[in-house]
């Protein structure tokens, strides 16, 4: 990916809450050129709309800058913490990673809000999600939740998902401010990808990534069909590999 | 170039060094600072207005708990636990610390350590609150003279 007349600082801001995606080869006064590693096609297209919109910004009278282009969507995550502090912390952490987020206070609205508790959310007085009523199955890559909240712990959440048909197969990830090995290794052992010690940092949302891309390998796996349908609308043209990246204008 | 500025800027850096020196903000605070960019401008201040409001309301459910015939202590201990964690998030370092310490007093049901306690906390959150606020109005006069934020150096733990 080149970044035609940015200059290298620029470019180094754009890359640092990307980092392991975007390695700098070299700069100039004319524009750095950057390596995208992992390859575009298993990164999100937002990734591609916020780094053209970042360098519409920087350099505005430059053209052109050539990006790859994935038909990929976003990664959904959901989040749930009690605390409004952390809430707000995660999401900005996840959002600067490109991840699109919801973020809920409590283990029986993140239930609600994946059509799991159906009977909680007719119940339910304050809801500040949309109930979902009809048990629709929501598009959720990942899961993170705070671990002690009231009512439901996030261990209770863990399980809940575990044991759901819609959601066992979506990664959990545990947080808590409590280092206490016990309730660690329980959550892994349940079936939690990782436990992050808070505060939550940009290297721990890092983390999410291989647990995010290996999620949706599993969707892409089971029809190698579509797959190649797919590869199709990418790169229309035959002798193109995938990394070869389609100039924008 | 206008040494206003500079002075400014200068002074800006000086007083948030002071603050980690000093062990009242820690390398949290400079994770919200990471946070904050183009698109979300006023993140910091956000984040820690919304600190100051909850903080304030917890030392005044923790006044009133203990100020209770039968304390409930784990009502007090869930408000501590409040309180730690969103002083960790934002790197409040010695409110967080003085939380840990208040924990230790609430296990052994301690109402005179807790007390005293309560009010070390206090004086950590009204010490933070203040330098934050100052660290603020610095900040507004130099992006005013038309100046950047310094970024400041990661403190040498």
């Amino acid at each position: 990916m080149k970044s035609v007349g940015s200059c290298f600082p620029n470019c180094q801001r754009f890359i640092l809450p990307h980092q392991g995606i975007l390695i700098p080869l070299s700069h100039s006064e004319m524009g750095s050129h950057l390596k995208i590693d992992p390859p575009p096609c298993s990164l999100p297209s937002s990734f591609f709309s916020s780094s053209l919109s970042f360098l519409a910004a920087v350099a505005p009278d430059r053209t052109p800058v050539e990006m790859g282009v994935t038909a990929e969507s976003q990664f959904h995550v959901l989040a749930v913490d009690d605390s409004l502090i952390d809430r707000k912390l995660i999401e900005r952490l996840l959002k600067t990673s490109s991840y699109q987020v919801t973020a809920v206070d409590s283990g029986s609205k993140a239930l609600e809000f994946l059509g799991l508790n159906a009977e909680q959310a007719r119940n339910s007085h304050t809801t500040s999600v949309s109930p979902n009523y009809h048990n629709q199955e929501i598009q959720v890559n990942l899961i993170i939740t705070d671990y002690f909240m009231p009512e439901m712990t996030g261990y209770d959440l863990l399980r809940k998902i575990k044991e759901s048909k819609s959601y066992k197969d979506v990664p959990v990830v545990i947080m808590s401010s409590e280092n206490v090995p016990s309730r660690i290794s329980q959550c892994l052992e349940d079936g939690a990808e990782e436990f992050f010690l808070k505060p939550v940092q940009l290297s721990d949302v890092n983390k999410l990534r291989p647990h995010l891309l290996r999620g949706r390998s599993k969707e892409q796996h089971p029809n190698s069909e579509k797959r190649k349908d797919r590869e199709e609308i990418l790169s229309p043209e035959r002798t193109r590999t995938r990394y070869d990246v389609p100039e924008v204008f | 170039m206008d040494v206003g500025l500079v002075q400014m800027q200068r002074r800006l850096a000086d007083y948030a060094n002071a603050l980690f020196k000093e062990g009242i903000l820690d390398s949290q605070y400079l994770q919200l600072q990471e946070l904050q960019d183009e698109s979300n401008p006023d993140f910091v201040v956000e984040v820690v207005s919304l600190f100051f409001t909850d903080s304030e309301k917890l030392l005044n459910d923790l006044s009133r708990d203990l100020a209770q015939p039968n304390v409930d202590f784990k009502r007090v201990d869930a408000h501590v636990h409040q309180l730690k964690g969103s002083s960790s998030s934002i790197g409040a370092e010695r409110v967080k610390n003085a939380c840990i310490v208040f924990r230790n007093f609430c296990q052994e049901k301690n109402i005179p350590g807790c007390l005293r306690c309560l009010q070390q906390i206090k004086q950590e959150f009204l010490l933070v609150k203040s330098k934050l606020e100052t660290l603020f109005k610095l900040e507004q006069q130099v992006v005013a003279a038309g100046g950047s934020i310094p970024t400041v150096q990661q403190p040498s733990l």
